[in-house]
């Protein structure tokens, strides 16, 4: 029966030998691109962040060790770069997940003018983080700029937003937040339309008013969603730069107090100690794994919890 | 609760979904609307709940006016057609739900979703999420979710539909069950005539947004008020054979029959009808008017269904099995007096 069995697979297997290999013939193309690409740039970034004393002209490097581990980790800018990061990814995530959740729950209603709202939302998506900075530049602009003109209608003095030390970091979320808002709306809007409307109509029959429905059906409901906005936007606000880079004209902050873990990994890189920008960015890589393995966990514990 | 219909219209766009209906829903009656596909029972049941409004015409609830009033005011229990179980809750809080939004007290609140939760037998489900339960639990918990708050009106949209065929009988005696417990006045949306047939006090029939009749489910089929209903209700259907009335008599379009009964007296002459007869309604008689040949035969047990051909027509009958009935028999047939109807065959009214 085996053999049998067998012989029927030989016969099988010679007779498709093309449309076995076929799809594979497919996959190459694109697959090449992520090898070239990805795959061997991650691999020689993890081998490159052990060369000590690496040479990139040369490709000499000394031993294998932790010294740029060491170099990275005893650097005054690179502690700072962390601190700025994590308050920045703790800052953006969870308030532009909330205002989002708002905004697509808004545009979810049949509004009027929604197509005109929707468009203004997803605008920001379709231009550049770059030729956005320069216009927040200008509004936080603390004797012309829009912003601290708008304040002034409430009596607020013109804000230092990019001169001084301690308005930078709230000055670089706020663009964060504003930058990340329409692709976490686009997203929560999805999960949003994908709940059953029959679920609104059973509460209010049952005499649920709109709040009470929004926390106790749309939001649990919209859980999985959110979830995984909160994973996307808390591994993409961890390498947060593009942001960083136009506001304070190229600089980390106004005086050197801004840097980001990615501006770190940058500045060596144009210093050209690229095996220190590896191992920093093998350290970012580590950040970004716990903070999401500890999202996950987090999850698992509440679907399980249950309401 | 009684619920009086009063000249209810419903106009979508282009459409007229429910027009110029009016009936009573007597006091802790199980009523079924019942209607094909489209009919507007939905669209009925939907202005019942208040998640319609209505075009014209008003609701009462006794004698209070509900037209205008909001679905959470009316004090109804509603089950969908999927049941609408919240996913993300159990069972428990499924049922405790609409007490929430009460301000009902934890305790209270507890206490009466287990009471509930004993009543329609889901007291052991209570942790369990709605994923984890079958069709006929799910069900189960979307009523004791609808019963919680003593609603003075339970409705329900087609509730067996989503359930296979052995859930579906057993989860119509439930809601017989569970309605006469608790004595609610229900309404019951459904398009199989036998289930109607089977747990419904009065059965309301609609066609196209109009009602045909509201009576009980036997009167229904007894004495229907129109083709529409006798076509409707009765497995297998109602078998109509044309022909016109001449002399007190019905002369069959098809075949040479020649049928006298007191019923065609005070027909015009000349007046086309159908004469509708129920499959169990025919005879075996040698002197019988209608001629005709055997063209199939079921054994169904006691009886058999035998097809019958007169002429170009075709009809059903349940004929004793000891008539030992063969195919391409010539027999003749007579009717009995019950499930004999005469209708119009333009208006389809029924003529007595």
């Amino acid at each position: 029966m085996k053999k049998e069995k067998q012989s029927v697979d030989r016969e099988l297997v010679d007779r498709s030998f093309f449309s076995r290999v076929e799809p594979y013939l497919y996959l190459l193309p694109f697959f090449l691109g992520i090898v070239v690409f990805t795959l061997y740039p991650v691999v020689n970034v993890v081998l490159m962040s052990f060369k000590e004393d690496y040479s990139y002209l040369s490709r000499s490097f000394t031993q294998w060790g932790f010294g740029n581990y060491r170099i990275v980790l005893s650097n005054r800018y690179f502690g700072q770069a962390v601190g700025n990061t994590i308050k920045y990814v703790l800052l953006v995530v969870p308030i532009s997940t909330c205002i989002a959740v708002v905004v697509a729950y808004l545009l979810n209603q049949k509004l009027r003018f929604n197509a005109l709202f929707q468009t203004a939302y997803f605008l920001p998506m379709v231009t550049s983080v770059t030729a956005v900075g320069l216009s927040w530049k200008l509004m936080y602009n603390q004797n012309f700029g829009i912003i601290n003109y708008l304040l002034s209608f409430l009596g607020i003095d013109p804000v230092p937003w990019l001169v001084n030390a301690s308005w930078s970091l709230p000055a670089l979320v706020i663009f964060g937040i504003w930058n990340i808002l329409p692709f976490t709306i686009i997203l929560l809007l999805s999960g949003l339309q994908n709940i059953d409307p029959q679920y609104y109509t059973a509460a209010r029959v049952d005499g649920s008013k709109s709040l009470r429905i929004f926390f106790r059906i749309t939001v649990p409901l919209l859980a999985p969603t959110i979830f995984l906005v909160c994973i996307v936007n808390t591994i993409s606000s961890f390498k947060v730069f593009s942001e960083l880079y136009p506001l304070f004209s190229g600089k980390p902050g106004p005086f050197n107090n801004m840097y980001t873990v990615v501006y770190y990994i940058r500045k060596a890189m144009t210093d050209r100690k690229y095996a220190v920008a590896a191992a920093a960015a093998i350290i970012l890589f580590l950040f970004i794994f716990a903070f999401t393995m500890i999202q996950t966990f987090v999850r698992k514990r509440m679907e399980r919890r249950g309401q | 609760m009684r619920v009086v219909l009063d000249h209810i219209t419903k106009r979508f766009a282009d459409v007229t979904a429910v027009s110029d209906f009016s009936a009573t829903l007597n006091d802790g009656e199980l009523v079924c609307l019942l209607g094909p596909s489209g009919c507007g029972k939905s669209t009925l049941l939907n202005m019942l709940s208040g998640i319609l409004p209505v075009s014209d015409g008003k609701i009462f609830f006794d004698d209070e006016d509900v037209t205008m009033l909001p679905p959470e005011q009316r004090g109804i229990g509603l089950v969908f057609q999927n049941y609408a179980l919240y996913p993300h809750m159990t069972v428990l809080g499924n049922i405790c739900f609409p007490l929430e939004t009460q301000h009902v007290p934890k305790e209270e609140r507890l206490a009466r979703a287990n009471e509930i939760a004993k009543l329609v037998h889901v007291d052991m489900l209570m942790n369990r999420r709605p994923a984890e339960l079958s069709g006929g639990q799910q069900q189960r918990v979307a009523i004791a979710r609808a019963l919680v708050k003593n609603p003075r009106l339970l409705l329900l949209d087609e509730p067996l539909s989503n359930l296979d065929a052995r859930l579906r009988l057993e989860m119509r005696e439930e809601i017989r069950r569970i309605q006469q417990r608790t004595g609610v006045t229900t309404i019951f949306v459904t398009h199989d005539q036998e289930e109607a047939m089977s747990i419904s006090d009065h059965i309301v029939l609609m066609k196209l947004g109009v009602l045909q009749q509201n009576d009980l489910p036997q009167n229904l089929y007894n004495e229907p008020a129109n083709q529409f209903v006798a076509d409707f209700l009765g497995n297998p259907p109602i078998n109509n054979l044309p022909g016109t009335v001449s002399g007190g008599a019905f002369i069959t379009e098809e075949g040479d029959g020649v049928v006298k009964m007191p019923l065609f007296e005070g027909i015009a002459d000349g007046r086309k009808v159908n004469l509708s007869v129920r499959s169990e309604s025919f005879v075996l008689d040698p002197d019988g008017p209608l001629a005709c040949e055997v063209t199939r035969v079921y054994q169904m047990g006691k009886e058999e269904m035998a097809y019958f051909k007169l002429g170009e027509c075709d009809f059903r009958a349940y004929i004793d099995a000891d008539e030992g009935l063969k195919v391409g028999n010539r027999v003749r047939l007579n009717l009995k007096k019950r499930g004999v109807f005469v209708f119009d065959r333009e208006t389809g009214e029924r003529i007595k």
